[in-house]
């Protein structure tokens, strides 16, 4: 078995309790791997690390035990090979919406000229809707869905060789959602970019995902499976409820977000499997198969 | 028909203005000719008129003297209005430029290091405290020279203010915005260029008003000490002088020219300002 593209090896976090108890483990014994081009959301309840692990992939934090290693090598510290996206958009509000991406495009890109740099983040913005005097606009003077859009922009006009998006949507309205996903489906049709991405959103999970990880609840807290979504692209919001697997899948995840995280939580024993027990819907209903780990999604249409 | 809000508080100020000096000019002792002169008086050679607060009519009369002829220079002791601002000006913005060349970096310093704070902390807490004036004999005979001396007491007067507030900014800049910069890359300089300095900007800035606003009411006293020229000293040889009336007005001008520093650094805090 190759070596996937991004592999997360027994990760876990623990804070030290004050006064020298037992330490808190957020989670432990995380292990993953995610294929160049592949698009993962990850779900589970607050609490269980979610944004600890994003933040490590994004190099802003450490794990206490365990390792990241993309592309071959280890991760530590942030790098432009990793873009994020977070919730709070993280725009810098005393540029505007432009600076805010050629800022970004210019760290990564030294060499181009001003005028590469304008046109590339132009392009950027345009792809997501910015542009004829909006890109010019503080982000003060933005819609919330509008600095998501910038934020968008920005992650992906540096090219990054992983995405990561932290709960990007969880402050927009369901409407305004709704057409970013679009757009981040359409952007991210036209790269071959690899995306990880934490929500709560159990239709966006199906909407976007090649895959989606399953987290149980904190502390203690381990990736419990890894669920397969084989709905051919492109996908479409108003079509894709209509694919046999849909509610299969949807409730699926349903089910395990409201009874079975809790009931899988908890310290695991030693010598359990650590990785995620692999879950594809088709014909055939269920099948669950804890060996058959990593399988790629293949099924990318364009 | 409600005018604008600012029409009308423009209106009410005017109102309460003419009222004070309507009070003022009335409450004023008229000076009356005297019928007779006494003995001293003629001696004296003729009336003078005793001292007493002038009347407002008085001191425009006086404002309107000063101001249309302000640069005019008659030796040490009779220099226009003009000359005395303008030296104060000198003295007030040389040691507050360089206490903001210093005291800006060591904030920068002091609100990225969490070492750098607590091995300052006890010394800016000692320091702080003190009156700006308190430094002057120490100042006279360190530098010999009572005009750098002023400005030294300006200096050291200006500096807490930016200090504390350019640490404080730069410590309090958003994590988030830390991790932009982190997660793009930008080395230390960039970072604090691009993120640390305009996140702080508004704070710096802030700091930097007290701070002028502090120098210049320490100027008029500490030009009271040292003597020769400026504004306090010029109320202190008006007073020597019992022309209360040129006192009167030298208190407005301190006024005046206080409001404009004040003002030109609100509108810089304007520029840096930004919307969340």
């Amino acid at each position: 078995m190759s070596t996937p593209f991004l592999s997360l090896q027994n990760l876990s976090k623990r804070f030290q309790a004050p006064k020298g108890g037992e330490a808190l483990t957020v989670f432990e014994n995380v292990n993953l791997g995610i294929e160049k081009g592949e698009f993962v959301c990850i779900i589970g309840h607050s609490g269980c690390g979610k944004s600890t692990i994003l933040n490590i992939l994004a190099g802003l934090d450490e794990p206490t035990e365990g390792a990241v290693i993309m592309n071959g090598k280890e991760v530590s510290g942030p790098s432009l090979d990793r873009g994020i996206v977070f919730q709070n958009y993280s725009l810098l509000p005393w540029l505007s919406a432009l600076k805010n991406v050629t800022f970004a495009v210019q760290a990564r890109y030294k060499s181009w000229s001003k005028k590469q740099v304008h046109d590339h983040s132009m392009k950027y913005l345009e792809m997501v809707g910015l542009a004829g005097g909006a890109e010019l606009r503080k982000p003060s003077q933005l819609s919330g869905g509008m600095r998501q859009r910038v934020s968008i922009a920005r992650a992906f006009a540096i090219q990054p060789e992983l995405l990561l998006l932290d709960e990007p949507f969880g402050a927009l309205d369901a409407l305004t959602r709704g057409s970013i996903q679009d757009e981040l489906i359409r952007i991210w049709s036209g790269s071959d970019q690899t995306v990880f991405m934490i929500t709560h959103d159990v239709d966006e999970a199906i909407l976007l995902a090649d895959r989606i990880l399953l987290m149980t609840n904190g502390p203690y807290a381990r990736v419990a499976e890894s669920v397969q979504v084989d709905i051919p692209r492109p996908r479409e919001r108003a079509n894709i409820i209509h694919h046999s697997d849909y509610y299969d899948i949807r409730n699926h995840l349903v089910e395990f977000l409201a009874t079975r995280s809790k009931e899988l939580a908890g310290k695991q024993e030693d010598g359990v499997l650590a990785e995620p027990s692999v879950v594809r819907f088709g014909a055939h209903g269920v099948i669950t198969d804890p060996k058959d780990n990593r399988k790629p999604a293949t099924s990318r249409a364009e | 028909m409600l005018a604008s809000l600012n029409a009308r508080a423009l209106v009410l100020s005017l109102v309460l203005l003419a009222v004070f000096l309507g009070l003022w000019e009335a409450a004023s002792p008229k000076q009356e000719l005297a019928g007779e002169l006494t003995e001293y008086e003629l001696l004296m050679g003729g009336a003078e008129p005793k001292a007493a607060v002038p009347p407002p009519s008085d001191v425009i009369a006086k404002a309107w003297e000063e101001l249309s002829n302000p640069f005019y220079d008659a030796g040490p002791n009779d220099k226009g209005i003009g000359i005395q601002i303008g030296y104060s000006l000198y003295r007030v913005l040389s040691g507050y430029f360089l206490a903001a060349a210093l005291a800006i970096p060591v904030g920068f310093l002091i609100g990225m290091s969490p070492l750098m704070y607590k091995a300052l902390d006890p010394f800016i807490q000692v320091l702080r405290p003190i009156s700006p004036l308190a430094w002057m004999p120490l100042a006279l005979f360190v530098i010999q020279d009572s005009q750098a001396s002023a400005i030294f007491v300006i200096f050291i007067c200006s500096i807490w203010p930016m200090l504390i507030n350019t640490a404080f900014g730069v410590a309090g800049v958003r994590k988030d915005w830390v991790n932009v910069a982190r997660t793009h890359e930008l080395g230390a300089f960039k970072t604090a260029w691009i993120v640390i300095l305009p996140a702080a900007a508004p704070t710096i800035l802030t700091g930097m008003r007290i701070s002028i606003g502090i120098a210049w009411l320490v100027i008029v006293a500490a030009e009271m000490l040292v003597g020769g020229t400026g504004i306090g000293y010029y109320v202190w040889n008006e007073w020597n002088n019992l022309d209360l009336t040129s006192v009167v007005f030298s208190i407005l001008m301190i006024g005046v020219v206080g409001m404009l520093l004040d003002t030109a650094f609100a509108y810089c805090a304007r520029l840096v300002q930004y919307q969340e």
